[in-house]
């Protein structure tokens, strides 16, 4: 346990969610269109914006771990697509969730649907590529590669909804709500933060003890 | 300058390869025809309908041929070494990338050619704007498919379960490139009042730009490790 602060964060941010998600069903005013449906803002926004934070992290990996050859940043790479895989599947089904009660159908061929979907399975190919590789260099390499060109999609997936016509509305942010909503908001965007912070170091620190290990048979 | 005289050496040597295994090239096109005639089975007997979508079938057809052109012609040359041998010459890695990538473009250029008389033939498809805009449509597409597919079938090749790994990376890549193409397709067959077509190509041409850029940039990391 010693020097694992990576528990501690994650504690924080599990209570964090739990509370700002019961803020966030109780407290928050009602969303003036989606009415009770809006609700999802609290957690959904959050998984959006950290899929694709995470993602971009994996990118920064990949490109440090090609410039410098340091194992810490393909560890990175690997716990950023791994963690950021788990939200964007969240995020797809919350999303499928929320549509089910507003567009009455579980999935709409939408371009932010859709891109959203493309994203998450570009990652998940590499999840595939990496456990189809031996050489830890060689899957290092490739799969760092691999993120570099899948995460072109990311600011895509970002743009979408500004530059199609899309049955999704427009991005929600703390500055274009209502300040209650925006608190709530807020606090599960820290929140969400904390956690994927705890999966990634974790997940890191696995990465790491699989790698001693590789290195030592 | 020098890129491209070593681009044109490897573009050369694919042409070749591909000329001498002619074989593969016609079992690529006539497996992209058979699933022209898939489509027509699953669509059932609505002939409007088969119209209406016979852009998408045109690029799901191309996009299934891309992957056997692609894992195969990569097959060939990591199972006699041949890469490495490559590597050996005098030859920028991003060179090697640009003659292989401008190869399989021509390769799946030629299988959307030669579908096209069949997309008239079984789905009464006629392109409205002309046949320029469609050729130019069947060039962006190829050319938004090949590059990734290129960089992502020489990792394939080298990974176990290629055959698997190759549509498994590929396929979520290149979606929004296929629907841009299929977009920009079916204008060309079915009209374009709406002056459309243009941002649809412009779509793809950017996707080109980032996928032939990157691919250039890190094709070397992919071959030389």
């Amino acid at each position: 346990m010693k020097g694992r602060w990576e528990l501690i964060v994650g504690a924080v941010g599990g209570l964090g969610l739990l509370a700002g998600s019961a803020l966030g069903l109780w407290w928050a005013p009602q969303e003036r269109f989606m009415l009770e449906t809006g609700r999802i803002l609290y957690v959904h926004v959050p998984t959006a914006w950290l899929s694709m934070i995470l993602f971009t992290a994996a990118f920064v990996g990949s490109i440090g771990w090609l410039v410098k050859r340091r194992w810490g940043f393909d560890f990175l790479s690997e716990a950023s697509v791994e963690a950021g895989v788990v939200l964007g599947c969240l995020l797809s089904v919350q999303g499928s969730i929320w549509a089910h009660w507003t567009w009455n159908t579980w999935w709409a061929w939408d371009p932010r649907l859709t891109s959203v979907a493309v994203m998450v399975l570009s990652f998940l190919g590499i999840l595939a590529l990496r456990s189809f590789v031996d050489d830890p260099e060689k899957r290092a390499t490739w799969s760092a590669t691999a993120t570099i060109v899948a995460w072109v999609n990311v600011p895509f997936v970002y743009l979408c909804v500004k530059w199609m016509r899309s049955l999704h509305q427009g991005q929600s942010s703390v500055a274009n709500i209502d300040p209650d909503m925006g608190k709530v908001l807020l606090l599960n965007t820290v929140a969400v933060t904390l956690v994927a912070i705890y999966f990634v170091v974790t997940r890191w620190r696995i990465a790491n003890a699989v790698h001693q290990r590789e290195f030592a048979e | 300058m020098e890129l491209i005289l070593e681009s044109r050496a490897v573009l050369a040597k694919e042409l070749l390869h591909v000329w001498r295994a002619r074989a593969r090239l016609v079992a690529t096109g006539t497996f992209a025809l058979a699933t022209l005639l898939l489509f027509s089975f699953a669509g059932g007997l609505n002939d409007a309908a088969l119209r209406e979508n016979s852009a998408g079938y045109l690029w799901i057809g191309i996009l299934l041929a891309s992957t056997l052109a692609l894992g195969e012609g990569l097959r060939v040359e990591t199972e006699h070494n041949a890469i490495e041998m490559l590597l050996l010459l005098p030859v920028s890695p991003a060179a090697i990338f640009y003659g292989k990538a401008i190869g399989n473009l021509l390769v799946l250029l030629l299988v959307g050619i030669v579908m096209l008389p069949f997309l008239t033939v079984l789905f009464d498809a006629t392109p409205t704007e002309g046949v320029g805009p469609l050729l130019l449509c069947l060039f962006a597409g190829s050319a938004a498919i090949s590059a990734p597919g290129t960089l992502h079938a020489t990792l394939a090749a080298r990974a176990r379960s290629r055959d698997v790994l190759l549509p498994l990376l590929l396929f979520p890549l290149v979606i929004p490139c296929v629907v841009a193409a299929v977009q920009a397709t079916h204008l060309v067959y079915a009209g374009d009042p709406m002056d459309q077509l243009g941002s649809w190509l412009g779509v793809l041409f950017a996707f080109c730009v980032v996928h032939w850029s990157v691919g250039g940039l890190l094709y070397s990391r992919v071959v030389e490790d």
